[in-house]
Protein backbone atom coordinates (compact mmCIF):
# COMPACT_ATOMS: atom_id res chain seq x y z
CA UNK A 1 0.00 0.00 0.00
CA UNK A 2 1.15 3.52 -0.82
CA UNK A 3 -1.19 6.24 0.51
CA UNK A 4 -3.95 3.66 0.89
CA UNK A 5 -3.65 2.39 -2.67
CA UNK A 6 -2.77 -1.18 -3.61
CA UNK A 7 0.42 -0.66 -5.55
CA UNK A 8 2.36 -2.93 -7.88
CA UNK A 9 5.89 -2.11 -8.97
CA UNK A 10 6.59 -3.61 -12.40
CA UNK A 11 10.24 -4.10 -13.32
CA UNK A 12 10.90 -5.30 -16.87
CA UNK A 13 14.27 -7.05 -16.86
CA UNK A 14 16.46 -8.56 -19.56
CA UNK A 15 19.68 -10.20 -18.38
CA UNK A 16 19.94 -8.02 -15.28
CA UNK A 17 21.02 -10.64 -12.77
CA UNK A 18 23.82 -8.27 -11.73
CA UNK A 19 21.56 -5.50 -10.47
CA UNK A 20 18.06 -6.94 -10.09
CA UNK A 21 18.54 -8.19 -6.52
CA UNK A 22 19.68 -4.75 -5.33
CA UNK A 23 16.85 -2.99 -7.15
CA UNK A 24 14.17 -5.34 -5.77
CA UNK A 25 15.73 -5.16 -2.30
CA UNK A 26 15.81 -1.37 -2.36
CA UNK A 27 12.21 -1.06 -3.53
CA UNK A 28 10.99 -3.46 -0.85
CA UNK A 29 13.08 -1.65 1.78
CA UNK A 30 11.84 1.82 0.87
CA UNK A 31 8.23 0.81 0.21
CA UNK A 32 7.34 -1.98 2.64
CA UNK A 33 3.69 -2.37 1.63
CA UNK A 34 4.05 -2.76 -2.13
CA UNK A 35 4.25 -5.84 -4.31
CA UNK A 36 7.06 -6.13 -6.81
CA UNK A 37 6.61 -7.96 -10.11
CA UNK A 38 9.75 -8.63 -12.11
CA UNK A 39 8.92 -9.45 -15.72
CA UNK A 40 11.80 -11.49 -17.06
CA UNK A 41 11.81 -10.71 -20.77
CA UNK A 42 13.38 -13.95 -21.93
CA UNK A 43 16.68 -13.57 -20.09
CA UNK A 44 19.38 -16.14 -20.66
CA UNK A 45 20.97 -15.56 -17.26
CA UNK A 46 19.56 -16.14 -13.76
CA UNK A 47 17.54 -12.92 -13.60
CA UNK A 48 14.26 -14.68 -12.72
CA UNK A 49 15.77 -16.83 -9.98
CA UNK A 50 17.72 -13.94 -8.46
CA UNK A 51 14.62 -11.71 -8.47
CA UNK A 52 12.49 -14.42 -6.84
CA UNK A 53 15.12 -14.95 -4.17
CA UNK A 54 15.10 -11.20 -3.48
CA UNK A 55 11.38 -11.44 -2.72
CA UNK A 56 9.78 -10.32 -5.98
CA UNK A 57 6.94 -12.02 -7.79
CA UNK A 58 8.32 -13.18 -11.13
CA UNK A 59 6.64 -13.62 -14.50
CA UNK A 60 9.04 -15.19 -16.96
CA UNK A 61 8.39 -14.78 -20.68
CA UNK A 62 9.43 -17.76 -22.81
CA UNK A 63 11.30 -15.51 -25.25
CA UNK A 64 12.23 -11.87 -25.65
CA UNK A 65 9.33 -9.54 -26.49
CA UNK A 66 10.94 -6.16 -25.80
CA UNK A 67 10.07 -3.69 -23.07
CA UNK A 68 6.60 -3.13 -24.51
CA UNK A 69 5.77 -6.84 -24.40
CA UNK A 70 7.06 -7.16 -20.87
CA UNK A 71 5.08 -4.13 -19.75
CA UNK A 72 1.77 -5.28 -21.22
CA UNK A 73 2.25 -8.50 -19.29
CA UNK A 74 2.87 -6.40 -16.17
CA UNK A 75 -0.29 -4.36 -16.71
CA UNK A 76 -2.31 -7.51 -17.35
CA UNK A 77 -1.04 -8.88 -14.05
CA UNK A 78 -1.97 -5.61 -12.31
CA UNK A 79 -5.47 -5.69 -13.79
CA UNK A 80 -6.07 -9.37 -13.01
CA UNK A 81 -4.92 -8.92 -9.41
CA UNK A 82 -6.92 -5.77 -8.83
CA UNK A 83 -4.18 -3.23 -8.14
CA UNK A 84 -5.05 0.47 -7.88
CA UNK A 85 -1.69 1.67 -9.11
CA UNK A 86 1.00 0.16 -11.35
CA UNK A 87 4.45 1.70 -11.44
CA UNK A 88 7.15 0.89 -13.96
CA UNK A 89 10.75 1.02 -12.78
CA UNK A 90 13.91 0.17 -14.73
CA UNK A 91 15.91 -2.88 -13.68
CA UNK A 92 19.27 -1.12 -13.90
CA UNK A 93 18.79 0.86 -10.69
CA UNK A 94 18.67 4.35 -12.20
CA UNK A 95 15.25 5.12 -10.73
CA UNK A 96 15.07 6.01 -7.07
CA UNK A 97 12.06 4.28 -5.40
CA UNK A 98 11.84 7.12 -2.86
CA UNK A 99 10.05 9.12 -5.58
CA UNK A 100 7.25 6.55 -5.81
CA UNK A 101 4.95 8.12 -3.14
CA UNK A 102 5.27 11.45 -4.99
CA UNK A 103 4.15 9.81 -8.24
CA UNK A 104 1.27 8.03 -6.49
CA UNK A 105 0.13 11.29 -4.87
CA UNK A 106 -0.19 12.94 -8.27
CA UNK A 107 -2.36 10.08 -9.53
CA UNK A 108 -5.24 11.57 -7.51
CA UNK A 109 -5.69 14.19 -10.23
CA UNK A 110 -3.94 12.48 -13.14
CA UNK A 111 -4.12 9.17 -14.93
CA UNK A 112 -0.49 8.73 -15.93
CA UNK A 113 2.44 10.28 -14.06
CA UNK A 114 5.95 10.27 -15.50
CA UNK A 115 9.14 10.60 -13.48
CA UNK A 116 11.24 12.90 -15.67
CA UNK A 117 14.93 13.67 -15.89
CA UNK A 118 16.04 17.12 -17.09
CA UNK A 119 13.19 18.68 -15.15
CA UNK A 120 15.18 20.44 -12.46
CA UNK A 121 16.42 17.63 -10.26
CA UNK A 122 19.61 15.68 -10.78
CA UNK A 123 22.44 16.29 -13.24
CA UNK A 124 21.65 14.09 -16.23
CA UNK A 125 23.08 15.47 -19.51
CA UNK A 126 22.68 14.42 -23.15
CA UNK A 127 24.24 15.97 -26.27
CA UNK A 128 24.13 15.67 -30.07
CA UNK A 129 21.45 13.86 -32.12
CA UNK A 130 20.15 12.13 -29.02
CA UNK A 131 19.42 15.54 -27.53
CA UNK A 132 17.72 16.72 -30.76
CA UNK A 133 15.53 13.64 -30.67
CA UNK A 134 14.55 14.35 -27.09
CA UNK A 135 13.80 18.00 -27.85
CA UNK A 136 11.63 17.02 -30.83
CA UNK A 137 9.76 14.36 -28.87
CA UNK A 138 9.22 16.71 -25.92
CA UNK A 139 7.93 19.54 -28.09
CA UNK A 140 5.46 17.42 -30.05
CA UNK A 141 4.26 15.26 -27.17
CA UNK A 142 3.82 18.27 -24.87
CA UNK A 143 1.45 19.74 -27.45
CA UNK A 144 -0.45 16.48 -27.88
CA UNK A 145 -0.78 15.92 -24.12
CA UNK A 146 -1.48 19.58 -23.22
CA UNK A 147 1.15 19.45 -20.47
CA UNK A 148 4.87 20.04 -20.23
CA UNK A 149 6.79 16.83 -20.92
CA UNK A 150 10.58 17.01 -20.94
CA UNK A 151 11.51 13.33 -20.71
CA UNK A 152 9.19 11.39 -22.97
CA UNK A 153 11.27 8.21 -23.06
CA UNK A 154 11.41 7.84 -19.30
CA UNK A 155 10.77 4.32 -18.05
CA UNK A 156 9.64 5.59 -14.67
CA UNK A 157 5.86 5.98 -14.79
CA UNK A 158 2.82 5.43 -12.63
CA UNK A 159 -0.62 4.47 -13.95
CA UNK A 160 -4.00 4.43 -12.23
CA UNK A 161 -6.78 1.87 -12.76
CA UNK A 162 -8.16 3.44 -15.94
CA UNK A 163 -4.77 3.45 -17.62
CA UNK A 164 -3.90 -0.04 -16.32
CA UNK A 165 -7.11 -1.27 -17.92
CA UNK A 166 -6.15 0.30 -21.24
CA UNK A 167 -2.50 -0.79 -21.20
CA UNK A 168 -3.52 -4.36 -20.32
CA UNK A 169 -5.24 -4.67 -23.69
CA UNK A 170 -3.23 -2.20 -25.74
CA UNK A 171 0.51 -1.74 -25.41
CA UNK A 172 2.83 -1.64 -28.43
CA UNK A 173 5.81 -3.99 -28.43
CA UNK A 174 7.76 -2.09 -31.07
CA UNK A 175 10.86 0.01 -30.53
CA UNK A 176 10.02 3.28 -28.69
CA UNK A 177 6.36 2.27 -28.87
CA UNK A 178 6.34 1.59 -25.16
CA UNK A 179 7.19 5.23 -24.42
CA UNK A 180 6.39 7.55 -27.32
CA UNK A 181 3.39 5.80 -28.83
CA UNK A 182 1.74 5.06 -25.50
CA UNK A 183 1.93 8.76 -24.63
CA UNK A 184 0.22 9.80 -27.87
CA UNK A 185 -2.41 7.09 -27.47
CA UNK A 186 -3.08 7.93 -23.83
CA UNK A 187 -3.30 11.69 -24.40
CA UNK A 188 -5.58 11.30 -27.43
CA UNK A 189 -8.05 9.31 -25.35
CA UNK A 190 -8.43 12.14 -22.90
CA UNK A 191 -6.38 10.77 -20.02
CA UNK A 192 -4.49 13.34 -17.99
CA UNK A 193 -0.71 13.05 -18.11
CA UNK A 194 1.67 14.82 -15.73
CA UNK A 195 5.38 14.72 -15.17
CA UNK A 196 7.33 15.13 -11.95
CA UNK A 197 11.02 15.94 -11.81
CA UNK A 198 13.14 13.12 -10.47
CA UNK A 199 16.89 12.72 -10.10
CA UNK A 200 18.33 9.76 -11.96
CA UNK A 201 21.24 7.80 -10.64
CA UNK A 202 24.11 6.12 -12.42
CA UNK A 203 23.19 2.69 -13.64
CA UNK A 204 24.24 -0.07 -11.27
CA UNK A 205 25.19 -2.32 -14.19
CA UNK A 206 25.47 -1.97 -17.97
CA UNK A 207 26.54 1.08 -19.98
CA UNK A 208 24.56 3.41 -22.25
CA UNK A 209 25.81 3.68 -25.84
CA UNK A 210 27.54 6.88 -26.92
CA UNK A 211 28.35 6.24 -30.59
CA UNK A 212 27.30 9.18 -32.80
CA UNK A 213 26.10 6.86 -35.58
CA UNK A 214 23.79 5.11 -33.17
CA UNK A 215 22.56 8.47 -31.95
CA UNK A 216 21.67 9.47 -35.52
CA UNK A 217 19.83 6.20 -36.06
CA UNK A 218 18.01 6.82 -32.80
CA UNK A 219 16.95 10.26 -34.02
CA UNK A 220 15.63 8.78 -37.27
CA UNK A 221 13.73 6.03 -35.55
CA UNK A 222 12.29 8.41 -32.98
CA UNK A 223 11.04 10.63 -35.80
CA UNK A 224 9.52 7.65 -37.64
CA UNK A 225 7.84 6.27 -34.52
CA UNK A 226 6.45 9.68 -33.61
CA UNK A 227 5.07 10.30 -37.11
CA UNK A 228 3.47 6.87 -37.21
CA UNK A 229 1.97 7.35 -33.76
CA UNK A 230 0.46 10.66 -34.83
CA UNK A 231 -1.19 9.29 -37.98
CA UNK A 232 -2.44 6.13 -36.32
CA UNK A 233 -5.88 5.90 -34.87
CA UNK B 1 8.42 -23.97 -80.39
CA UNK B 2 11.23 -24.86 -77.99
CA UNK B 3 10.39 -21.82 -75.85
CA UNK B 4 6.72 -22.79 -75.64
CA UNK B 5 7.81 -26.24 -74.48
CA UNK B 6 10.01 -24.78 -71.70
CA UNK B 7 7.40 -22.30 -70.42
CA UNK B 8 4.55 -24.79 -70.72
CA UNK B 9 6.45 -27.49 -68.82
CA UNK B 10 7.43 -25.00 -66.10
CA UNK B 11 3.78 -24.07 -65.66
CA UNK B 12 2.73 -27.70 -65.39
CA UNK B 13 5.55 -28.44 -62.93
CA UNK B 14 4.37 -25.59 -60.70
CA UNK B 15 0.79 -26.84 -60.93
CA UNK B 16 1.94 -30.32 -59.89
CA UNK B 17 3.90 -28.90 -56.94
CA UNK B 18 0.93 -26.91 -55.63
CA UNK B 19 -1.48 -29.83 -55.98
CA UNK B 20 0.97 -32.14 -54.22
CA UNK B 21 1.50 -29.66 -51.35
CA UNK B 22 -2.26 -29.30 -50.96
CA UNK B 23 -2.70 -33.08 -51.07
CA UNK B 24 -0.16 -33.51 -48.25
CA UNK B 25 -1.84 -30.70 -46.29
CA UNK B 26 1.40 -28.71 -46.27
CA UNK B 27 -0.31 -25.63 -47.66
CA UNK B 28 -3.34 -23.87 -46.24
CA UNK B 29 -6.25 -23.93 -48.67
CA UNK B 30 -6.45 -20.15 -48.92
CA UNK B 31 -2.88 -20.00 -50.30
CA UNK B 32 -3.25 -23.14 -52.37
CA UNK B 33 -6.35 -21.77 -54.10
CA UNK B 34 -4.60 -18.47 -54.76
CA UNK B 35 -1.69 -20.16 -56.53
CA UNK B 36 -3.97 -22.53 -58.43
CA UNK B 37 -5.93 -19.53 -59.71
CA UNK B 38 -2.67 -17.90 -60.78
CA UNK B 39 -1.61 -21.04 -62.64
CA UNK B 40 -4.93 -21.30 -64.42
CA UNK B 41 -4.07 -17.92 -65.96
CA UNK B 42 -0.34 -18.56 -66.44
CA UNK B 43 -0.41 -21.98 -68.13
CA UNK B 44 -2.50 -20.92 -71.17
CA UNK B 45 -0.26 -17.86 -71.46
CA UNK B 46 2.86 -20.01 -71.37
CA UNK B 47 1.51 -22.13 -74.23
CA UNK B 48 0.20 -19.20 -76.27
CA UNK B 49 2.33 -16.16 -75.35
CA UNK B 50 0.54 -13.92 -77.89
CA UNK B 51 -2.84 -14.28 -76.17
CA UNK B 52 -2.57 -10.90 -74.45
CA UNK B 53 -1.29 -8.91 -77.40
CA UNK B 54 -4.67 -7.32 -78.06
CA UNK B 55 -5.12 -6.24 -74.45
CA UNK B 56 -1.53 -4.93 -74.41
CA UNK B 57 -2.14 -2.84 -77.48
CA UNK B 58 -5.26 -1.41 -75.88
CA UNK B 59 -3.20 -0.31 -72.84
CA UNK B 60 -0.37 1.05 -74.94
CA UNK B 61 2.07 -1.74 -74.02
CA UNK B 62 4.26 -2.86 -76.94
CA UNK B 63 3.84 -6.62 -76.42
CA UNK B 64 1.69 -8.98 -74.41
CA UNK B 65 4.79 -10.51 -72.85
CA UNK B 66 5.81 -7.16 -71.33
CA UNK B 67 2.33 -6.77 -69.94
CA UNK B 68 2.51 -10.19 -68.31
CA UNK B 69 5.89 -9.29 -66.81
CA UNK B 70 4.54 -6.03 -65.40
CA UNK B 71 1.40 -7.62 -63.98
CA UNK B 72 3.49 -10.44 -62.54
CA UNK B 73 5.74 -8.05 -60.62
CA UNK B 74 2.78 -6.09 -59.27
CA UNK B 75 1.11 -9.31 -58.21
CA UNK B 76 4.24 -10.63 -56.46
CA UNK B 77 4.64 -7.33 -54.63
CA UNK B 78 1.06 -7.55 -53.39
CA UNK B 79 1.65 -11.13 -52.24
CA UNK B 80 4.74 -10.00 -50.28
CA UNK B 81 2.79 -7.22 -48.58
CA UNK B 82 0.05 -9.67 -47.74
CA UNK B 83 2.57 -12.09 -46.21
CA UNK B 84 4.12 -9.29 -44.11
CA UNK B 85 0.65 -8.52 -42.89
CA UNK B 86 0.04 -12.15 -42.02
CA UNK B 87 3.37 -12.36 -40.16
CA UNK B 88 2.49 -9.23 -38.16
CA UNK B 89 -0.80 -10.83 -37.13
CA UNK B 90 1.00 -14.05 -36.21
CA UNK B 91 3.56 -12.16 -34.11
CA UNK B 92 0.74 -10.45 -32.24
CA UNK B 93 -0.86 -13.84 -31.60
CA UNK B 94 2.35 -15.46 -30.37
CA UNK B 95 3.01 -12.42 -28.18
CA UNK B 96 -0.36 -12.83 -26.50
CA UNK B 97 0.32 -16.55 -26.06
CA UNK B 98 3.73 -15.85 -24.52
CA UNK B 99 2.11 -13.42 -22.08
CA UNK B 100 -0.62 -15.88 -21.19
CA UNK B 101 1.99 -18.55 -20.63
CA UNK B 102 4.09 -16.30 -18.36
CA UNK B 103 1.00 -15.27 -16.37
CA UNK B 104 -0.03 -18.90 -15.88
CA UNK B 105 3.47 -19.87 -14.81
CA UNK B 106 3.48 -17.00 -12.30
CA UNK B 107 0.12 -18.20 -10.91
CA UNK B 108 1.42 -21.74 -10.53
CA UNK B 109 4.59 -20.56 -8.82
CA UNK B 110 2.55 -18.40 -6.42
CA UNK B 111 0.20 -21.31 -5.64
CA UNK B 112 3.10 -23.65 -5.03
CA UNK B 113 4.83 -21.12 -2.77
CA UNK B 114 1.63 -20.61 -0.78
CA UNK B 115 1.15 -24.37 -0.39
CA UNK B 116 4.75 -24.90 0.69
CA UNK B 117 4.33 -22.21 3.31
CA UNK B 118 1.14 -23.87 4.57
CA UNK B 119 2.92 -27.22 4.85
CA UNK B 120 5.90 -25.77 6.66
CA UNK B 121 3.70 -23.92 9.20
CA UNK B 122 1.60 -27.07 9.78
CA UNK B 123 4.63 -29.27 10.26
Amino acid sequence: MVNGKRTLIIIPALNESGSIADVVGEVRGELPGVDVLVVDDGSTDRTAAVAAAAGAKVAKLPYNLGVGGAMRLGYRYARDHDYDVAIQIDADGQHDPRYVPKLVDLLDDNDLVIGARFAGEGDYMVRGPRRWAMVMLSAVLSRVAHTKLTDTTSGFRAANRRVIEMFATWYPAEYLGDTVETLVHTARRGYRIRQVPVAMRKRMAGTPSHSPARAMIYLGRAFAVLTLALIRR
Amino acid sequence: MKLTLVTGLTGLLLLGTIVELLRRRQLREKYGMLWLAVLVVVIPLSLFPRLLDNVAELLGVASGVSLVLFLGIVFLLLVCVHLSWEVSALEEETRTLAEDFALLRAEIDADRAARDELVSTDG
